[in-house]
Order: structure tokens, then sequence, then C-alpha cells
């Protein structure tokens, strides 16, 4: 095979060379799993609203900064409760004749993964906020606003989704600020996001690199338990916000809160692990404890921060008294 | 043993200190020392048994001196030794002066002993910190390098140490060796005679003969008769910045060639303006996120316009400009089609002007990167690169030499395989699920490896050995590093995958060819610095060689990057995080960019026969190096950080806030090289049109031409008119 001279033979042998590995990492694999992964059975098929707010996120370029694939990697467990598998991602097809499907698992993370937004943040007002400006709700926030999704209004109609902006952030509108219908079918689709749970049976895969805790690491750890401050900037901050006094309007504070401060903490305990939506004038607030798998000792870390900040001043409570709590909080709703 | 009798107070401080920094290490790095307590000890077996050896060594041939050295130095005045000594040797023993040696110099012992006694302070200062932070911190790649870095220093010191106690022992031998030496110089005095007298002086004059220096050139003064001699440089000196060289004409290239190559490169160029105006644009935004809230100026929507414009845009046209000088060139024949050049040019131009306006508008492909244009136009795109494949194809089928040369192997696979990747990555049938995602990979993957770094090396092949007037340093490394490209190139696409729902085997697959990468871009490393070398004067006087130095020595930094950052260990730390970023920066600016800006300022003065105001070459190449340093040095600081401060389970936004200097950095850094391309556009209008240059003397011999031609003959010369 003369390749030096003859350039017909040379640019069959590269091409054959490199096409054949091509069938062999790239489209042999493809169709492969295309064949072999079905959706798992607890899936939902996504709503026109849901679909319609996929297409929004693909337009904005969402996936530029947020991925949607849970590794499985101990430090990705914080956006799921599992590791992603094939069949997350196997009901997906081409969006529309022009365009490609679109599974968005990213390669970046400027901002949070997106796999289980929906379960971890499922309040429609907190997304409509932050979509209109991040910083309203995250000051340190660096995410784009879309303020173009949302309209101003003299007078808002009956159907229409108010949102209360802080006034720092109104850019100077007297008007009514409302929701396009673009920003309710975006939220719709980070609504719908959350993992699905695998069919009974199914053994979870693994997180890898686990942290394995060590005899001298424990010790400490049981004096101090979890750090409060940490788990409240993870899990509460976000509406409650780093000064404990909530946004107007929207979130309520925990400067002061009766509830907060009361001398038998069992109802804050079934707040946090079971969501609350009993006032009007606020959003809902999702069961963030059930969601994000927090246990005892993290709850009573976040409770010590929430109870001893901002000038609050109660008294500290412990792991077991909050296992205690939810136990009594178990038999009553058994009792409902 | 004598030495231990004279020296054993100097011996005996050393060992109390070494033994004293042994004791003192142990206890306070009991961390350190319990995880790698194999390492360590062999370590310190390791240094001491090759310092025991040494000192043995030493010792036994101390023991030897006194016999056999002394054989070697005595001698008697015969005609073969005249020869060998200089007239001042021999004038000395002419007078036969004999000088009593001076005292031995004292023993320096003070100051390796200060250093050993230091050291346990340098290294328990440094390591106490670092092993305190993480438990499984002493298994991680960087901790590994960075002990290595620790170790070197270590090492110095030990040598210096050596060589300290090998000084000490070379002026012991001296001193003795001295003693006879005297003893020699006596007899040479005493045992002269008379005819050995006049054989050293005659030995001396003709040692002393020297050339009166004008043997050649006589009295007469120098004049230039045959007018040989032009534009003398008269001042000496210094330049600040020195006088690069011309570049030595060509034979002369087809005009419409030419036209159809200066309008790839320009449009090039131009693409590279908009497409880093919007980069820079982007990049500011990670610092003022609320510097606009228009839709089509959004971070998520102008983010793609960026990676396609200057992937698509300049690089592809730039790369595709060179190609169509070197294709040709290289098979000593003609372009197959100008017009099928336009048309490529064309259509790939309308494909970006479309894309850009599509992608700000918010419609694309669905979000993976680099094919972000959707199908119809990336259709343009692909039709348009077809349209240069072909010709470049037909022109090395028609090539006038028998050889295919090298360059032409990595342009020809090059222009074949990104069409197959375009399609393959477009055409929908394997894309569903997670297919989508493999596909993805390998697309992203292959564009940058067997397009953008393929072609680059191709012109690499050609550019150098046409810079430096020699062949390529080897041909068959050449031929090793492209079918290896090949091989292990097509396979890593996954590692952006890593830890992902993909097949556990398609990651490992992509991780052994992100290693087995690293005998691709070792032989073309070592193709290209051989190549350099011997003609490193060159690269100060030239101002291409220098771009193509930095792509050189980024292609082989970036590439083993890639390669460190396919592990999995290292995925830990720095997937998702800006370290990929600066990564692509390193290897898409510092590397093919450098190469097409070399490329750009190699070529275009000879097809133009205008050069670039050399200032300005200058100031886009430092403001492009130091810009890239300033934006992917911070970067990849940051991204480390941001990867552990996941891996500590802090919460995100955390991540968000640490990251806020280095994205200032960054901007800085991007500022600097976005300043560069508009040089590099003022450049590139320099060498195409450049301003009508007014110089004293042609326009005074304007004048006076204009005289003459009205009034022939002014005056009546010999000379012919002016």
């Amino acid at each position: 095979m003369n390749l030096f001279n003859d350039h017909k033979k040379l640019f069959w042998a590269s091409s054959a060379l490199f096409v054949l590995l091509m069938l062999f990492v790239a489209i042999m694999p493809a169709i492969n799993n295309q064949l072999n992964n079905a959706p798992l059975p607890g899936s939902m098929l996504m709503t026109a609203d849901e679909e319609a707010g996929k297409k929004i996120y693909i337009s904005e370029g969402c996936v530029g900064c947020h991925s949607q694939q849970v590794r499985n990697v101990e430090m990705d467990k914080v956006w799921g409760s599992r590791p992603g598998i094939a069949a997350d991602y196997a009901g997906m097809h081409r969006i529309s004749f022009w365009q490609n499907t679109a599974t968005l698992m990213g390669t970046e993370r400027t901002g949070p993964d997106l796999t289980n937004i929906g379960q971890r943040q499922p309040s429609k007002e907190w997304h409509l906020l932050h979509l209109f400006n991040p910083r309203a709700v995250v000051a340190e926030s660096i995410m784009p606003s879309y303020a173009w999704l949302f309209e101003d209004k003299d007078l808002a109609d009956s159907l229409d989704v108010i949102i209360t902006v802080p006034e720092k952030f109104k850019a100077g509108r007297k008007s009514v600020i409302v929701a396009s219908q673009e920003a309710l079918q975006l939220v719709a689709y980070l609504k719908s996001l959350s993992q699905v749970p695998l069919p009974d049976g199914t053994a979870k895969p693994e997180f890898l690199y686990q942290t394995s805790k060590k005899e001298g690491e424990t010790a400490p750890a049981a004096d101090n338990g979890p750090d409060g401050a940490a788990l409240y900037a993870s899990n509460c901050q976000s509406c409650h916000q780093p000064t404990g006094e909530g946004l107007k309007g929207a979130f309520p504070p925990l400067k002061g809160s009766e509830i907060v401060l009361n001398e038998n903490p069992q109802d804050l305990v079934n707040i946090i692990m079971n969501g609350y939506d009993a006032r009007e004038e606020y959003a809902v607030m999702p069961a963030v404890g059930k969601n994000n798998n927090l246990k005892p000792q993290e709850i009573a870390a976040i409770m010590n921060h929430e109870r001893t900040s901002w000038g609050n001043n109660a008294k500290k409570v412990t792991a077991q008294e909050v296992e205690k709590f939810l136990a009594a909080i178990q038999k009553q709703n058994a009792v409902q | 043993m004598w030495f231990f009798r004279k020296n054993r107070w100097q011996l005996v401080t050393l060992l109390s200190f070494l033994s004293w920094q042994a004791v003192a290490q142990a206890p306070e790095n009991s961390v350190l020392y319990k995880g790698t307590d194999i390492g360590v000890k062999l370590l310190v077996f390791v240094l001491l048994g090759l310092f025991l050896a040494y000192i043995i060594k030493i010792i036994i041939s101390l023991s030897q001196v006194g016999g056999t050295l002394l054989k070697k130095i005595s001698f008697k005045v015969d005609k073969n030794q005249i020869s060998g000594l200089t007239a001042d040797q021999i004038d000395i023993m002419l007078k036969i002066v004999t000088k009593t040696p001076g005292p031995a110099p004292a023993v320096k012992i003070i100051l390796p002993a200060l250093i050993i006694w230091l050291w346990p302070h340098f290294s328990n200062a440094q390591t106490t910190v670092q092993a305190a932070t993480r438990e499984n911190i002493l298994t991680q790649p960087g901790v590994l390098i960075t002990f290595v870095l620790l170790f070197i220093p270590l090492l110095a010191g030990f040598l210096l140490l050596i060589s300290k106690i090998s000084t000490l022992l070379k002026k012991y031998q001296r001193s003795k060796i001295q003693v006879e030496l005297q003893s020699i110089a006596d007899n040479l005095g005493n045992e002269m005679f008379y005819e050995e007298v006049s054989v050293l002086s005659d030995r001396k004059k003709a040692l002393l003969f020297q050339l009166s220096q004008n043997e050649l050139a006589g009295e007469n003064i120098a004049s230039d008769e045959k007018g040989l001699l032009n534009n003398i440089k008269i001042q000496h000196g210094t330049d600040i910045f020195p006088v690069k060289k011309k570049p030595i004409p060509r034979p002369k290239i087809d005009p419409k060639l030419t036209q159809l190559i200066l309008a790839f490169i320009a449009s090039a160029v131009l693409w590279l303006v908009i497409g880093t105006t919007i980069g820079e644009y982007v990049g500011i935004k990670f610092v003022a996120p609320d510097a606009d809230a228009i839709s089509w100026l959004s971070f998520g929507r102008l983010r793609p316009v960026h990676t396609n414009l200057v992937f698509w845009g300049w690089a592809t046209l730039g790369m595709l400009g060179l190609g169509y000088y070197v294709v040709p060139m290289v098979g000593n024949g003609k372009l197959y089609n100008i017009k099928m050049g336009w048309a490529s040019l064309h259509l790939i131009n309308l494909s970006h002007v479309l894309g850009t306006v599509s992608l700000m508008a918010g419609i694309n492909n669905g979000g993976g990167e680099y094919r972000e244009y959707i199908w119809p136009i990336m259709l343009l795109f692909a039709i348009g690169l077809g349209l240069s494949t072909t010709n470049y194809l037909k022109t090395i089928a028609q090539r006038k030499t028998k050889e295919i040369y090298i360059s032409n192997w990595y342009i020809s696979a090059a222009v074949i395989f990104l069409p197959i990747i375009a399609l393959v990555s477009y055409l929908p049938f394997w894309q569903n699920g997670i297919g989508e995602v493999i596909l993805q990979g390998f697309y992203m993957h292959q564009a940058v490896g067997l397009w953008f770094m393929m072609f680059c090396l191709g012109l690499l092949y050609y550019f150098l050995p046409q810079q430096f007037n020699k062949p390529i340093y080897s041909y068959s490394l050449g031929v090793l590093a492209f079918w290896t490209q090949i091989l292990f190139y097509t396979l890593i696409g996954t590692h952006h995958f890593v830890f992902s729902a993909l097949p556990w085997w398609l990651q490992t697959t992509a991780i052994v060819g992100s290693v087995g990468m690293l005998i691709p871009v070792t032989s073309g490393t070592i193709n290209f610095l051989m190549t350099f070398k011997g003609g490193w004067d060159k690269v100060t006087n030239s101002y291409s060689l220098p771009f193509f130095l930095v792509g050189v020595i980024y292609y082989f930094t970036g590439s083993y990057q890639g390669t460190a950052e396919a592990f999995r260990s290292t995925n830990l730390i720095w997937h998702f995080t800006d370290f990929t970023i600066a990564h692509s920066h390193i290897t898409m600016y510092g590397i093919i960019s450098f190469i097409i800006f070399a490329g750009i300022y190699a070529i275009v003065p000879r097809l133009t026969g205008k050069e670039p105001p050399q200032i300005m070459v200058g100031a886009h190449f430092w403001l492009a190096l130091i810009g890239l340093q300033f934006y992917t040095i911070p970067l990849m600081i940051g991204g480390t950080l941001k990867g552990l401060s996941w891996g500590d389970a802090r919460p995100f936004i955390e991540s968000v806030v640490l990251m806020g200097p280095y994205w200032l950095w960054r901007a800085i850094g991007g500022s600097m090289m976005w300043l560069s391309h508009l040089v590099l556009a003022y450049n590139l209008y320099k060498m195409v049109y450049p301003s009508e240059e007014f110089t004293v003397k042609e326009e005074v011999f304007k004048i006076l031409k204009q005289k003459a031609d009205l009034n022939t003959p002014l005056i009546k010369t010999d000379h012919e008119p002016i």
C-alpha cells in the first residue's frame, strides 16, 4: 500500500479507520442505548405547558450554566437522591422538525443542577420572582434577569399572576408586574423536574467516592453537630434570606417569628419537614425536610440556627427532641 | 582515616545536625508520616544509602591519593612536552620561579550546616498546613504533584550538601598534592641544562609570533567601486524594538488565488472581532449580571453566539484560507477551482449571519455545545465546507509532486472528517435519549481534535520548515502522529461525561483514549521543537515564528492538561467548573488561534508585498499572550477551589461567591485578548491596503524627475539621468 504517492489510498485508509472507530464509540452505543432503554414506570408525560416551558428553557440557553444530571459521585448527592441512569433520559425525542433531542445534561455548573429542582423548590412564587430578578431572592446570584418574560400592567386581570417585587428591584416601575404565559410555562417546566423513583425492588446505583467517617471525626461532630448556618444557606436562605427577614409579600420573616421562638417547637419541626400553606399573604412552603432527606440532627441544627440568630433568642433543641417531635407528628398524621 | 582525624569536629557537627533533623521531623509530621509511611521511609533510606555510598567512595579514593596520583604529574623537560606548554609557562620555567603554597583556606562548613539546620523548619512549615486539611488529600494527584515539587528543593539541598563535602575533600586532596608539586618544581629548576634553555627560548619566540593584521587588506583605503553595498546602516546601538527580517519574495501566486485567500482571512478576522466582542461582553456579565435586561443580549443566548463564531467563523475560515495557500503549494500545482472557493466562503459566511441572528432570537438546535445552529443553517455551513473539501482533494489529486507531503495528509484528513462528523451528529436516527449525549460528546471533541487540531498540525508541517528554510525534523514522527491522532482522538469524546448515565465502558474507553493522546502529542511536539532547534536566533527576528512557538508550546501543555483532566480522580474536582473554560481557551486560543495568527503574518506579506507595522505585530503578540495568562490561570485556580468547595458539601452559592475575583481577572485578560484582535484587524488592513508612504528622498527625486523631463538636459553630464 503506497500511501505516500497514491492520494486515493491515503484518503480511503484514513477515512476507513475513522469511520470504523466512529461506529464503535458513537453510532453503535447510541443506537444500542436507544433500543435498550425505556422511561421508568413512574415517569409522567409532560403537560403542554411544561413542554412549552422546556422549549423556552432551551431557547434561553439555560443549559449553558445549569446541568441536569446527577453523577454517581458523593458530591452530587445534594442534587438528587440517586445517581441518574440512562432510563431517566429515555423518553426524550426530537423536539421539533427543526430541533434535535435535548437531554440538557449540560457540561457546566455555574448555577445549581436542576434535575430535581421541582422537588427542591416547588414554590411557583419563588421561581417567578427569581426569574424576574434572581438577586431579589439570592443577593449573590449572577444569573441573568429574565424581566422580558414579565409584563407591566396598570390593572391586573383576575387571571393574571401578579408578582410582588421588592421596591429595590422594580427599576422604577410603578405599575403591577404580571407574569407572562412564557414565564408561567417555564416555571411549570422547572416544577416538573424531579427524579422519578426507581421501581420497587430495583437496587439504587451507589454514589461513589463516599467520604468515610473516621473515628477521630465523629467525636467532635457529636458535640457540635452539623453546621446549622451552612444547612440554612443550602435549604432555607433563598426564601427566608440571610437576614431571616424573608421577603415582604412572598416569604415570611423568621426573625421574631412566634413559631420559630415557641417554647415547644413541634410546629416548627412539622413545617420544616412537611411544608406549610395556611397563610394567604405568603407563598406555599415546600416540604423541605422530606424533599431533601434531612436527618433529625440536621433539622435540629437548622432550628438552632434560626432560634439563635438575628436577635432571636430561644432555647436550643437536640436531635433527640426533634426525633420525638417527628414521631408525634407521624402519629398525628396517621390519626387524621 | 587521617582525614577523619583532622576534620573530626566538622564531621561530628554535620552528623549531629543530620540526626537532629531526622528526630525533629518525625513527631511534627506524624499525620503525614502515617499516611505515606512506606514511601517516606523508602525515600529516607534511599537518600541515606546514597549518602553513605558517596562517603565510602570518597574514603576509598582518598586512601589511594598518596601513591598513584603523583605519577601522572611528574615529568621531564623534552621536546614533546614543550609543545604542550604555553608561552607563560615557558616564561616561568625560564625564570625558574617557584612559589611556596599559601596556607590552605579555612574549611567552609557553616553553610551546609546552616542549610541542614534550617531545612526541618521549612519542610515542617509546609507539610503541617497541608496535612491538616483533609483525610484523603494525600492520594490526590494535585497534592502528589505538590509533594514532588516540594521534594525538588529537598533534593537540591541534598545535592548542595554533597557538593560542599566534595569541595572540602578536593581541597584536602589538593593540599596533599601541593606538597609533592613543590618538590617537582624544585627539581625542575635544579635539573635544567643550557641546551634545554635555548630550546625553550626558541619555543617562546615561536609562540609569541603574531600577524600584522594587514597582510590581505594592504595599506589602501576601502572603496566600493562595483556598487555592491546598499543602504549601509551607519547608526549603531540597541533598538528597543529589534528590526525583523523582511519576508523573502516568493514566486508569484496567481492574483485570483491571492484575492480568495485574503477574502477568507479577512472574513475570519471579522468573525474573530465580532465573536470575541460578544465573548468579552458575556465575560463581563459574570461580574455585572445586570448589565442589561434585553432578551437578545442575555447570557444564555450570547454564549453560543460567541463559541460558534470563534469556532466555525474565525478558526475555521482562517484555517481554510491558509489551507488554500498551503495545499496547492506543497503539491507544487494549481488550485483546482477558484470559483468553488468563493462559493464555499460565501456559504459559510451566510451560515454565520443567519446562525448569529437565529441564536440571538432564541432559535437553537437543543443545547448541544457547538451544534447550536439548527440544521438548515448548519447545512449551508456543511455545503460550504464540502465545496472546500472537494476543492482541496482535487487539488491534491492533480499535484505535480509524486509524493503527498505530510501537510496534505493532515489537511485532507481534516476536511474529509469534519463533513462526516457534522453529518453524523445532525442526523436524527441515533439521537433519542442518552444517544444524543453520546453523539454530543463525540461531536464536540472530534470537531476540536480531528478538525481544528488536525488542520493546524498540517499547517505547522508546512509553515515551520518554510520559516526555517529547512526540512521538518522527522517525517516518520509526523506519520506516527497522524495515525495515532486518528486512532486515539476518535475515542475520547465521552470524557466530557465521566460519572454520567452514559455506559461505564464508554467512559473508560474515552479515558484510555485520552491517555493514548500522549503519543501523537509527544511525537508532534518533539518534531516541531527539533525543527526549531538550531534556528532559535530566527525566532527573534521573525514576526510569525514567536506565534508559532507559542502555538507549539501550548500544543504540548494544553494537550497534556486535557489528558490530566480526563482521569476520574481529577474529574471529581474539575468537572463542571471554570477549569474547563480555561482549558478550552488554552487549546482553542493558545494552540489553534496562535497558529492561525502566525500563518496570517507568514503569508499575507508574501501575497501583498506589504508588511504590517512591526510594533503593532508586537502589540498583538504580547496582548494576546499576556491576556491569555490572565484569562486562564485565575480560572484554573478558581475552578479548583470551586470543585473543592462542592466536595466539602458547602452551600452552592459559596462557590459562586468565591469565583467573583477570578471572574474579574478573566474579564481583564479577556479584554486584553479582545484588544489584540483589534490590533490584528488593523495589521491586516495595513498589509492589504497600506497608506501611501511619504519619504523625503522619494518626493525630492519625484520633483527632480519632473524637472528633468521638462527641460532635458539641465546640465550636460556623463552620468545617466536619474
